[in-house]
């Protein structure tokens, strides 16, 4: 797994990469109530919000990790966003991109550094 | 930056593993490990206990006082019973809400409960309006405040003094409680049945405690608060309400009694009266509602509201708007033009550049549970 510095993780499965959020996260935002996914063949950039998660408390961004192409998304999510907090790293994930420059994982962190980063 | 006060419970919520936010100039529980959800919906099926504190007490003392106090707000003040309690407001010159309290009579003096963000300009304000007709106006500083709230809530307060079921919705009592001589009104701020109590700050720890000790008592903090308020269709000061909105524009004549009305024995006499009176009797051109997302999606304070879903001037706004787990979607209030008010009025959000359907709802969006 990879981490980014706004709390996402990537997974490489096969050709894709699969992306959620971390339990840090999920804890951070409190319950979840909304979600809005990318369309499957939008193409992103890195950076570009991509999808809208709501709790109680607020909105916030998603935002791609990587440039790519969303091959898939979790709609199960929309229907039951409560599954983000049960099982963010699990069922919660939220899209797989077709990354268009695979190198770009390397820049982002490995589980030990992102624990760093979140002062575990 | 000025330093955040504590509330007599801060050692309490940190050791109830509480999140601390700042909160009209107070350090404030949020939510406990529970989390806002399942605080709300443990709120609505047994009993919450929340931490008011911050919340102003202050007591009118003086011959005098509630004709005194109908003075600045357009509420029924001498009329109010002994051991009862009514919702007021202080309105402005200009027919605008200054805050809005509760007013209680305990026999020989008023007590008034304000909002933590208010409290210091209310004082001021009645300081200056009461003292020159010889009523006093003491802040209460050496009392915490906190609220037990939920269907289950008579049974655990009965648990601590039998007298707490003789109470009904608005009544106010001196109740004995773990010990200590506490002010009790049946009301809150949920929709739910509950208490009220005001309580020494020495004795406020040991109080809380033996609420909590009740299997049916969970530690609320203000996020479900807001939440159960919302679905309740209470406003809140500051954003439901400010001085921008007059109290028939924010539906809340209901709250000003025939006394005080056109031809009452107590016509007027307070500040605004002039557009207050003219708006219950004309009405006015937007109105406080209950507003209902068609789809999933919050729609938060300040999303602004439209009558089509392309083109076309805003409309409204909404002021206060998120989830409701005890709808299980979204819920909102905010303004709209009167003659859009009717429930079932189909208007849009614009959330994220796109205009989403929301529906005028009655308000409350869940139904109220006082013991009346």
């Amino acid at each position: 797994m990879k981490y980014t510095e706004e709390h996402e993780w990537l997974r490489v499965e096969d050709d894709v990469v699969v992306v959620g959020i971390t339990e840090y996260a999920a804890e951070q935002l409190g319950d979840v109530v909304f979600v809005e996914l990318p369309e499957v063949g939008q193409t992103v950039s890195k950076d570009d919000e991509c999808v809208v998660i709501e709790s109680v408390k607020a909105a916030s961004d998603i935002l791609a990790p990587i440039d790519g192409e969303v091959t898939e998304v979790n709609e199960a999510l929309v229907e039951d966003p409560g599954k983000v907090n049960e099982d963010p790293t699990g069922d919660a994930w939220f899209f797989k991109l077709k990354a268009a420059d695979p190198s770009q994982m390397d820049e982002l962190m490995d589980e030990a550094a992102y624990n760093d980063f979140i002062g575990d | 930056m000025t330093e955040l006060g504590r509330v007599p419970l801060h050692d309490l919520h940190l050791e109830l593993g509480a999140k601390m936010v700042p909160f009209a100039g107070y350090e404030m529980p949020v939510q406990y490990p529970l989390g806002v959800m399942k605080e709300h919906l443990h709120c609505r099926a047994r009993a919450g206990l929340f931490d008011v504190s911050h919340m102003g007490q202050v007591i009118l003392r003086g011959e005098d006082a509630a004709a005194a106090l109908e003075r600045l707000v357009p509420q029924d003040v001498t009329g109010l019973g002994e051991g009862r309690q009514r919702y007021a407001f202080f309105t402005s010159d200009a027919g605008g809400l200054l805050d809005d309290l509760m007013v209680a009579n305990r026999g020989d003096h008023l007590l008034l409960v304000v909002n933590a963000a208010c409290k210091e300009a209310d004082i001021a304000h009645m300081r200056d309006a009461l003292e020159p007709a010889g009523v006093s106006v003491e802040p209460v500083e050496d009392r915490a405040l906190l609220a037990l709230q939920g269907p289950e809530a008579e049974a655990v307060l009965a648990g601590l003094n039998e007298a707490a079921r003789d109470m009904r919705f608005m009544d106010v009592a001196d109740m004995e409680l773990a010990g200590a001589p506490c002010w009790v009104s049946r009301s809150g701020y949920t929709g739910e049945d509950g208490f009220e109590i005001s309580v020494p700050v020495a004795a406020a720890e040991p109080l809380a405690r033996a609420l909590l000790e009740h299997e049916a008592v969970a530690p609320i903090g203000l996020g479900a608060r807001d939440s159960l308020r919302l679905e309740a269709g209470l406003c809140l000061y500051g954003h439901d309400i400010d001085e921008t909105t007059s109290p028939v524009e924010a539906a809340l004549t209901w709250a000003v009694q025939m006394a005080r009305r056109s031809g009452g024995a107590r016509e007027g006499g307070f500040p605004g009266a002039e557009r207050v009176l003219r708006e219950i009797t004309q009405g006015t051109d937007r109105r406080r509602v209950g507003l209902k997302p068609q789809g999933r999606a919050p729609m938060r304070e300040g999303v602004a509201l439209y009558d089509r879903e392309e083109g076309g001037a805003q409309v409204g706004q909404v002021t206060s708007g998120g989830f409701g787990p005890s709808v299980g979607g979204p819920v909102a209030m905010g303004y709209v033009p009167a003659a859009m008010s009717d429930p079932g009025t189909a208007l849009w959000g614009e959330v994220r550049g796109k205009r989403l359907p929301v529906e005028v709802a009655p308000l409350p969006f869940v139904p109220a549970n006082f013991k009346r």
